[in-house]
């Protein structure tokens, strides 16, 4: 029978008793589970790259404005602008994480990954890690398993969804399968690509979820970007064998805790955090319909 | 235990944003309607209710619902211009919204489509659930409860002793299995109808044999949505 993801400490003792690469166990529960065929499950993971990439592309292309008006060409913005505060790579990944961000916001396709609100993240990590890198496609694939099973273990003792745990489940999640992607991808072992998923929680928890008039815009495009960051940073750490202390379980078993006392006004709700100041609520009022019909008090009937 | 996660749902699904229960879930409720009306329909209204009567210009669902009645599927790239689509197909529609139903899921639609060519009409009520999962809970005032993500049967029948056995029956002879079943007399007519969730296709032969039994008035088939 197949690994069936229930947490990370089995996994890891999988890899080390077979030897198997971390994505084969992946592999291997999408055929036992769902009866596909490696065939298609590589065909699939294709299709999501391309996708991912084709997002990437048409959010630094194409003309990226929401019908809110809050997300106006801010990838193409900073891919332009004449200041690097860091290194071209980085502005690079931002620019891709935001693009990809905005496709989501502005109505394209996008892959959930492993929700729409976080679908800038993968893309824009694996696009800028294959671009420097000079990886195959294939190696990419198999970092996209890699994220897979890391995001069903979360979703088994957490959550992905920022109305269940805040934006901590959501973009922490994305940033957690981001950074042990890059950490499979660039050769790193096993223990430190899960250091990498841990210390990426680790960056990551406490994170609400407080959407601007309740759309996926505002904070949702910046954060997609810092979550791409976050995802590198992780994996630097990682990858040079830094113990993350708390095993990655635990970091997992925290979110999930974090995600369950956090109050419902921080779960998508845009009734606390950025979604109940001032000026959200003045974009509320232009953003959200006015002329509805409400019907006669049920209650008094 | 619950069922497992495919990986395709940690890398997936593909889809058009912003949100799944704003766009897939959307089109997907009008792709169910525009099967229950049986042809694509030339007149469309379109009754947003509670949380969606106020967001829907905001997430997209506006475009999301005439892009379902066009028969888009979820990750189609058009759904954005659906609004320009909809004038070359010959689709007019209004929308209205209905802020206060508290009966109703938050995210709920009704839609009433016509079709001025074929002389039919039909109005259904749906829920997007999240994550792109739809219920279709009403059609023409019968309550009902299919997702179609299987294949649903609705057959209007009269009342006659032994009929819900009688087609249970003719189903299985096609080697279908039965997921749901749900008859409903509380509708406008005097007639039963039935709604029949089977986990794999029905043949056309059966359908055209519960076409042609002497008390079912009407079968139509909807074969499931992606
Ligand atoms: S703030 Fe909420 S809606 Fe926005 S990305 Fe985070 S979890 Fe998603």
């Amino acid at each position: 029978m197949s690994l069936l993801f229930t947490d990370f400490a089995s996994w890891q003792q999988h890899c080390a008793q077979t030897g198997e690469p971390l994505w084969q166990p992946v592999l291997n529960y999408e055929m036992e589970q769902k009866g596909r065929s490696e065939e298609a499950i590589w065909d699939g993971l294709q299709r999501a790259y391309d996708v991912m990439r084709d997002a990437v592309h048409t959010g630094l292309s194409e003309n990226m404005t929401s019908r809110s008006g809050m997300i106006n060409n801010g990838a193409k913005k900073v891919a332009a602008s004449p200041v690097t505060v860091l290194s071209p790579e980085f502005k690079q990944l931002i620019t891709r994480a935001l693009g990809a961000k905005e496709v989501n916001s502005c109505m394209g396709r996008v892959v959930a990954a492993p929700t729409a609100g976080a679908s800038g993240i993968l893309p824009g990590v694996l696009v800028t890690l294959q671009d420097l890198h000079k990886l195959e496609d294939r190696s990419i694939l198999e970092g996209l398993l890699v994220a897979a099973g890391i995001a069903l273990i979360i979703e088994q003792n957490a959550s992905l969804a920022g109305a269940v745990g805040g934006c901590q489940a959501e973009t922490g999640s994305a940033a957690a399968m981001g950074a042990g992607a890059i950490v499979y991808c660039l050769g790193g072992s096993v223990d430190q690509a899960l250091a990498a998923v841990a210390i990426t929680i680790q960056c990551m928890l406490g994170l609400v979820c407080d959407p601007v008039a309740g759309l996926v815009e505002v904070p949702c495009v910046v954060r997609n970007a810092s979550a791409a960051a976050i995802a590198f940073s992780s994996a630097q750490i990682a990858i040079a064998g830094v113990d993350p202390v708390i095993p990655v379980d635990q970091c997992v078993a925290a979110l999930g805790e974090v995600g369950e006392s956090m109050e419902t006004r921080y779960k998508e709700t845009a009734l606390g955090g950025l979604a109940n100041t001032p000026r959200a609520r003045q974009i509320e009022q232009k953003v959200l319909i006015q002329d509805i019909q409400i019907l006669p008090d049920e209650a008094q009937m | 235990m619950a069922e497992k996660s495919s990986i395709f749902d940690m890398i997936g699904p593909v889809m058009i944003g912003p949100s799944s229960s704003h766009t897939a879930g959307v089109v997907r409720i009008a792709r169910a309607a525009i099967r229950v009306l049986g042809s694509q329909p030339t007149h469309a209204t379109i009754t947003f209710y509670n949380s969606f009567a106020r967001t829907y210009e905001g997430h997209g669902s506006d475009r999301a619902i005439v892009a379902g009645l066009l028969d888009y599927p979820t990750d189609d790239k058009r759904i954005r211009e659906s609004f320009d689509h909809a004038k070359e197909a010959g689709l007019n529609f209004t929308f209205q919204g209905v802020g206060n139903a508290s009966t109703m899921h938050p995210n709920t639609i009704r839609l009433e489509l016509r079709d001025e060519r074929a002389g039919t009409q039909v109005e259904v009520i749906g829920q997007s659930r999240g994550g792109g999962v739809i219920r279709i809970v009403e059609v023409d005032g019968f309550p009902c409860d299919f997702s179609a993500a299987l294949h649903t049967l609705i057959i209007d029948a009269d009342d006659v002793k032994g009929s819900i056995a009688f087609i249970a029956d003719v189903i299985a002879h096609d080697d279908c299995n039965i997921a749901t079943m749900n008859v409903s007399r509380q509708g406008k007519n005097q007639v039963a109808r039935q709604f029949i969730e089977i986990d794999s296709p029905l043949t056309e032969l059966s359908l055209q044999y519960l076409r042609h039994l002497r008390w079912v008035h009407q079968v139509r088939y909807i074969p499931a949505i992606d």
